[in-house]
């Protein structure tokens, strides 16, 4: 199978490379881009380990294909600190305790900054509701829902 | 997974025409969410995947007085943030909300989970409750298809090789209408429905009696149910907790569980017989408000 | 096992102890930049992938692989045969058992025998994972197939198809004997059982069924190997013990233990199942076949079905008391599943199933039962759950039977500091009767508890810990900054926790101090991750170390002021001399002096610590149960522990909270499921179903601090014993809503449904 050119954004910085067509998004972020931050943990879409951006919407890199990327936006975790410093969901994941073996961590993030664009200041059950997708098996949760809580405070939602 | 080839047809006429040539080698790609997962396991092996995302019909979906029509590969996402949808379709929100979590219903689209005729498809017995036609495309134009004749056995459907589906068209809710889809699943969220109930009525103006009904069952059979003698015992009926209780029995009467690791028979009649009481209810209510 | 020691006086007032500093790897882990086990690209390298037999009991007639290495892109091929035979096969383990690593070895690969769906026959190296894949699709295996031993009923029946003509019987944490043709066997006894129970005014007996449930971390097994030079070999992998997987791969390979050099990367969780080798060794001899590095990284059903879960279990517990509520004799049988070679956590199950109370007359038989399923693995305080489940529910029902308060019936016979323990050394300090107490007098316990078919239960649960080996090395810098190097690999934050401790030793501010997990080249031997010992353990190695850091660093104040190195005192981060006010010198000051008075400082340190303060754990819990469904939802929950010493109160709590939603994921939903020939159906994350966010509420945590005399600062383990009580406790909530006595986990909705429905049958 001849691998496909594609021309892409990630992180607001353009990229192409060359991907067979059953390379998902996640193998291309990760072994073609290098960009590691995203996790496999499932391979199926169950535990959401590797949550990215994709066009705007919040996905599962491992099901989508990496030459569905031509001409589209990925956001993955490597961009979610700024040159001014950490993301406040980032800083409230490390304050809070959001993490243990953190395996799980930038998938959260990237989902936990999605639910906090559409819904500034969500509810606990929002908030367990719209993570659902995102397996833990470390915190039992609690301490990743107060993370995300306090960066809505620090935001400026509540 | 296995090697195939990719294309991004920018118009139907185009991607049916890739199917005409390849035929059962091709499959439409619409979020992806089974076929990937499918083909990863192996058990699906197209030598061609036919993104249908480049084709801008299958994208659209309108929302007007006759009803809701929704392209192929709308997404449960986009339906669910359109406050239009959320208020007449109540019944559609509820399966598509369901498919997953967040970012699965990000990619997933109701065609594809129809498409997938999988008998736990979340949004196939509220699209039969609902009354939708499917309109599917080939070499020699379109034809449709009430939902219920879609989904023929575990992963196969009425769609020749060379066909695929374009769109999907809810009626419009008739006056003193409610519906209502709900699934069980052990978690509170990221499973298969153990069994689903999706059931519609239409009530008489002062709400006490069912003109009409349609009630249709997930997970309890090869494909979804459409239970039509438990809905039709209840025209004429009025509305108490007997008749639907009628219903209930009747709706668990059409069941035809397996046992699997997901559940038992005995659990998931039950469960069919549970759901059906509490959408009907449900349902009622809505139509009364 | 051994009576545990108290070392010298604890110390009780803390400066760093009891803070919650953030930890400094953490910034990695937000940003993504932490390397975890597949984050790791050497040039050259390959992609493993394993071949795994569809069948759960079959003998390897033959293998053809010619198919497959005639494939453009594979650059190796292996089966059984290329896998090295072990020089040294029985090796001690401690309390004079022995352990098999032939069978640890073949576990990793199948030589002529398979013994589970998923065990590993072949494998592949090649240009990418896709063509790996193809290529082990490619290899033609003609099996025999044999008769599958699939329940421990089956198993110990006579007649049953003999797993290991000849076995090692197991030794996890205490050896067990040899029994059956398919069990090992761990038998106590004392008193006289049956005439006690007989003269008890209480009896109840209960048999108790539980499945099979996987550690689920979320990061799947990964591993690099690379040969550097003909004979030395370097690992990348995440692990919980760096050494151990050095220690395997010596064994397996029949290298010197100084020619591999583990190198730990960051793991993503591994509670249990990330301590042994299943896919290094492939690697290895991958890599060696093929002349490059080769990654293997696991696939989730690989995980599942390849990987250690804990054990099902058949638990029949007989129990009795007086009048008064005091227990006077118990009799326990139980068959834990050890999968398919000896070894499973049959002896911890054993010994924790009443350890929490003086029960004077006791039999306990267990069996380590080997079947076709996968080599059973420990989680999280291994063996425990099950056995307290049984355990606690029937004592929960035998004070039901007797009109005795839950709370009071355990008041009654816990176990206090100074009872005599069934291991035959008195209790060390504990807060058994503090924490019971705590229950009756939390606002949970005592909050009205509204609404039709709500109920709320209790339980209790015992660990006991490990102790073993632990090194750290510490350097005091020029600048006054630290570097502290452990051995032990850090799961949940314990480099903060050992940062810590050697903070509050050296009197300094912890955020001078970086602490890393060292590679085996670079540190002195560490036993695993494992055993909620880390912090324990690790922390008396990294104490010991700055003792003698600070010992030196007062010598080189000697040197400078001239004076006797007895004379220097060294308190609140400032070296003094005795008697002279003006002689003073910070710690910083003292490391810039570090070239004038001899070098640069630093010092080391490794323990092998007994004093292992035991884990005791209680849940309160309300339910709300859903009568025609059978679903059962979590509505509130506390959890108490009697910690030692909070560290680090926050990380405390996350493990009282992670280890609780395991539990109540054991309790509800979690299974193993099998078909009739020994596949596993549900080797994924949407059927292996593990709590979401959504299945759970807040855990709120009750901390209290009993010293623990074994540890300088009193710290005792605190990871394991969170997950043991939560499967009895929600059963008890259960029993209290809708009035059922359930004996089996998952409480499923099935079985929950189905035990209603009877009820009302029978009612
Ligand atoms: C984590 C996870 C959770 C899930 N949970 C649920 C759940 O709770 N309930 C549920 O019902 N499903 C669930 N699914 C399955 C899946 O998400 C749904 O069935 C989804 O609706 C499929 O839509 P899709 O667009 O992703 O389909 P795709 O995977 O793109 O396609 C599915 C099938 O339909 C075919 N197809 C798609 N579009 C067309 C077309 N226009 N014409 C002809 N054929 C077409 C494809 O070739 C393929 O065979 C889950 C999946 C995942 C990964
Ligand atoms: S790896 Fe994509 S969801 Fe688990
Ligand atoms: S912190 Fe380990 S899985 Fe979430």
């Amino acid at each position: 199978m001849s691998k496909v050119h594609v021309t892409t954004t990630v992180n607001g910085e353009e990229k192409e490379f060359l991907a067979e067509p059953r390379q998902s998004l996640l193998e291309v972020l990760r072994d073609e881009l290098h960009l590691t931050g995203t996790k496999e943990g499932c391979n199926d879409g169950n535990c959401g380990a590797c949550s990215v951006v994709f066009d705007g919407t919040l996905v599962c890199a491992c099901c989508v294909l990496g030459v569905e990327a031509n001409g589209k936006r990925v956001e993955t975790v490597e961009g979610m600190a700024t040159r001014e410093g950490l993301h406040p969901l980032q800083q409230a994941f490390l304050e809070e305790t959001g993490m243990q073996c953190g395996i799980c961590t930038p998938g959260f993030l990237m989902a936990s900054n999605e639910l906090l664009k559409s819904n500034p200041n969500p509810s606990e059950q929002e908030i367990r509701f719209w993570l659902a997708n995102n397996l833990c098996r470390c915190t039992g949760y609690d301490k990743i829902v107060k993370s995300v809580q306090k960066a809505a405070a620090v935001m400026g939602g509540a | 997974m296995h090697s195939f080839e990719f294309s991004t047809p920018t118009s139907v006429s185009e991607a049916v025409a890739m199917l005409a040539e390849q035929g059962a080698n091709a499959r439409i790609l619409a979020g992806g969410t089974d076929l990937l997962i499918g083909m990863r396991a192996g058990r699906l092996q197209p030598g061609l995947v036919v993104d249908a995302k480049g084709i801008p019909e299958l994208l659209e979906y309108q929302l007007g007085s006759d009803g809701l029509r929704l392209g192929a590969a709308v997404t449960c996402r986009t339906l669910y943030d359109d406050p239009g949808v959320v208020e007449g379709y109540p019944a559609l929100i509820e399966a598509v909300s369901i498919i997953g979590g967040i970012p699965t219903q990000g990619r997933a689209t109701v065609g594809g989970n129809l498409c997938n005729a999988a008998p736990s498809g979340d949004t196939i017995p509220a699209l039969i409750a609902l009354g939708a036609v499917a309109t599917l495309i080939g070499p020699d134009g379109p034809r449709q298809l009430p939902v219920e004749a879609i989904c023929l056995a575990p992963g196969r459907t009425a769609l020749a090789a060379n066909e695929l589906l374009l769109s999907i068209h809810i009626p419009a809710p008739v006056a003193n209408s409610g519906a209502c889809y709900q699934r069980f699943i052990p978690r509170n969220e990221m499973d298969i429905a153990v069994a689903s109930v999706g059931s519609s009525v239409v009530l008489s103006a002062d709400g006490g009696t069912f003109e009409s009904a349609r009630i249709a069952l997930g997970s309890v059979g090869p494909t979804p149910i459409f239970a039509q003698a438990a809905g039709a015992l209840l025209a004429g009926q009025p509305v108490s907790d007997a008749s639907l209780q009628q219903a209930a029995d009747a709706a668990e009467a059409a069941a035809t569980p397996i046992n699997d690791m997901r559940g038992t028979i005995e659990q998931r009649k039950q469960l069919i017989n549970v759901l059906t009481r509490r959408t009907l209810r449900e349902a009622v209510s809505r139509a009364q408000a | 096992m051994n009576a545990p020691e108290s070392g010298g006086k604890v110390k009780t007032e803390f400066t760093v102890l009891g803070t919650t500093p953030m930890r400094q790897d953490g910034m990695e882990k937000v940003t993504g930049a932490a390397r975890f086990g597949d984050d790791i690209h050497l040039p050259g390298m390959l992609h493993g992938k394993l071949l795994r037999s569809p069948h759960a009991h079959a003998r390897i007639k033959s293998i053809d692989t010619r198919k497959a290495a005639a494939m453009k892109g594979v650059r190796a091929v292996i089966t059984g045969a290329d896998m090295p035979t072990l020089n040294a096969g029985i090796i001690a383990a401690g309390e004079g058992g022995e352990v098999n690593m032939q069978d640890i070895a073949d576990n990793c690969m199948a030589r002529d025998r398979v013994f589970y769906d998923g065990h590993v026959l072949a494998a592949v190296a090649a240009d990418n994972p896709h063509i790996a894949e193809a290529a082990c699709g490619l290899i033609e295996v003609e099996y025999e197939l044999l008769e599958p031993v699939l329940n421990v009923h089956d198993a110990i029946k006579a007649g049953a198809p003999v797993l290991h003509e000849e076995y090692t019987p197991g030794a996890f944490l205490f050896p067990t004997q040899k029994a059956l043709p398919n069990a090992g066997r761990l038998f106590l006894e004392h008193g006289d059982v049956d005439g006690a129970l007989a003269a008890c005014d209480f009896v109840v007996e209960r048999e108790f069924s539980t499945k099979a449930v996987h550690q689920g971390y979320i990061e799947p097994h990964v591993t690099t190997a690379e040969w550097t030079s003909e004979e030395t070999l370097t690992i990348h992998t995440s692990t919980q013990g760096a050494f151990a997987i050095r220690d395997f791969l010596a064994s397996f390979m029949n290298m010197p233990l100084s020619k591999i050099k583990v190198i730990p990367m960051e793991i993503g969780g591994g509670f249990g199942g990330k301590d042994v080798v299943y896919i290094d060794s492939v690697a290895a001899v991958l890599a060696r076949k093929s002349g490059r590095p080769v990654k293997i990284f696991m696939s989730r059903s690989e995980v599942l079905r390849g990987t250690g879960p804990s054990p099902e279990t058949f638990i029949r517990v007989k129990m009795g008391c007086n009048k008064a509520g005091q227990l006077q004799a118990a009799d326990i049988y139980l068959l834990y599943e050890a999968g398919a070679y000896p070894g499973g956590p049959i002896a911890p199950g054993t010994l924790c199933s009443l350890t929490r109370y003086n029960v004077p007359n006791v039999r306990l038989d267990g069996y380590d039962v080997f079947l076709n399923k996968p080599k059973m693995k420990p989680y999280r305080a291994p063996g425990a759950t099950q056995s307290n489940f049984a355990a606690e529910s029937t004592l929960a029902d035998l004070a039901e039977k007797a009109g005795i308060d839950p709370i009071e019936m355990r008041l009654i016979n816990a176990l206090k500091p100074g009872d005599m323990m069934p291991m035959g050394f008195p209790c060390p300090p504990l807060g058994s009767i503090e924490m019971l107490n705590a229950i009756k007098t939390h606002p949970h316990y005592t909050a009205p508890l509204e609404g039709e078919n709500r109920g709320r239960g209790i339980a209790y649960g015992f660990w006991f810990g490990a102790g073993l080996a632990s090194s750290a090395e510490i350097r005091a810098n020029s600048d006054g900054t630290v570097n502290l190097t452990t051995g032990s690999a850090d799961l949940s934050g314990t480099r903060n926790t050992l940062g810590m401790q050697a903070a509050e030793q050296l009197g300094i501010d912890p955020a001078l101090i970086t602490t890393n997990v060292g590679d085996t080249d670079s540190v002195g031997y560490t036993f695993q991750s494992v055993g909620s010992r880390t912090t324990f353990a690790t922390g008396i190695a990294v104490i010991s170390a700055c003792k003698k850091l600070i010992g030196e660093m007062a010598r080189r104040a000697a040197m400078v002021w001239e004076v006797d190195a007895a004379e220097v005192v060294y308190a609140e981060g400032m070296f003094r001399l005795k008697g002279d006010a003006d002689k003073r010198m910070t710690f910083g000051e003292l490391c810039a002096k570090a070239d004038h008075t001899g070098g640069p400082l630093l010092a080391d340190a490794s323990e092998f610590p007994e004093g292992v303060g035991f884990q005791i754990a209680a849940n309160i819990v309300d339910v709300e149960v859903d009568p025609e469904t059978g679903k059962v939802d979590i509505l509130r929950f506390t959890a108490l522990q009697d910690v030692g010493k909070a560290v680090h109160p926050d990380y405390v709590e996350g493990q009282m909270q992670g280890g609780s939603v395991q539990g109540i994921g054991w309790a509800l939903n979690e299974e193993y499921v099998f078909d009739d020939q020994g596949r596993l159906s549900n080797p994924t994350l949407l059927d292996y179903r593990m709590p979401t966010a959504l299945d759970v509420p807040n855990i709120d945590c009750t901390i209290l601090e009993t010293p623990n005399p074994g540890h300088p600062f009193g710290v005792r383990g605190v990871g394991e014993v969170p997950i043991v009580p939560p499967p009895a406790a929600i059963r008890d909530a259960i029993k209290n809503a809708v009035g059922i006595h359930l004996c089996e986990l998952p409480m499923k909705p099935a079985v929950v449904l189905k035990a209603i429905r009877d009820q009302q049958g029978n009612s």
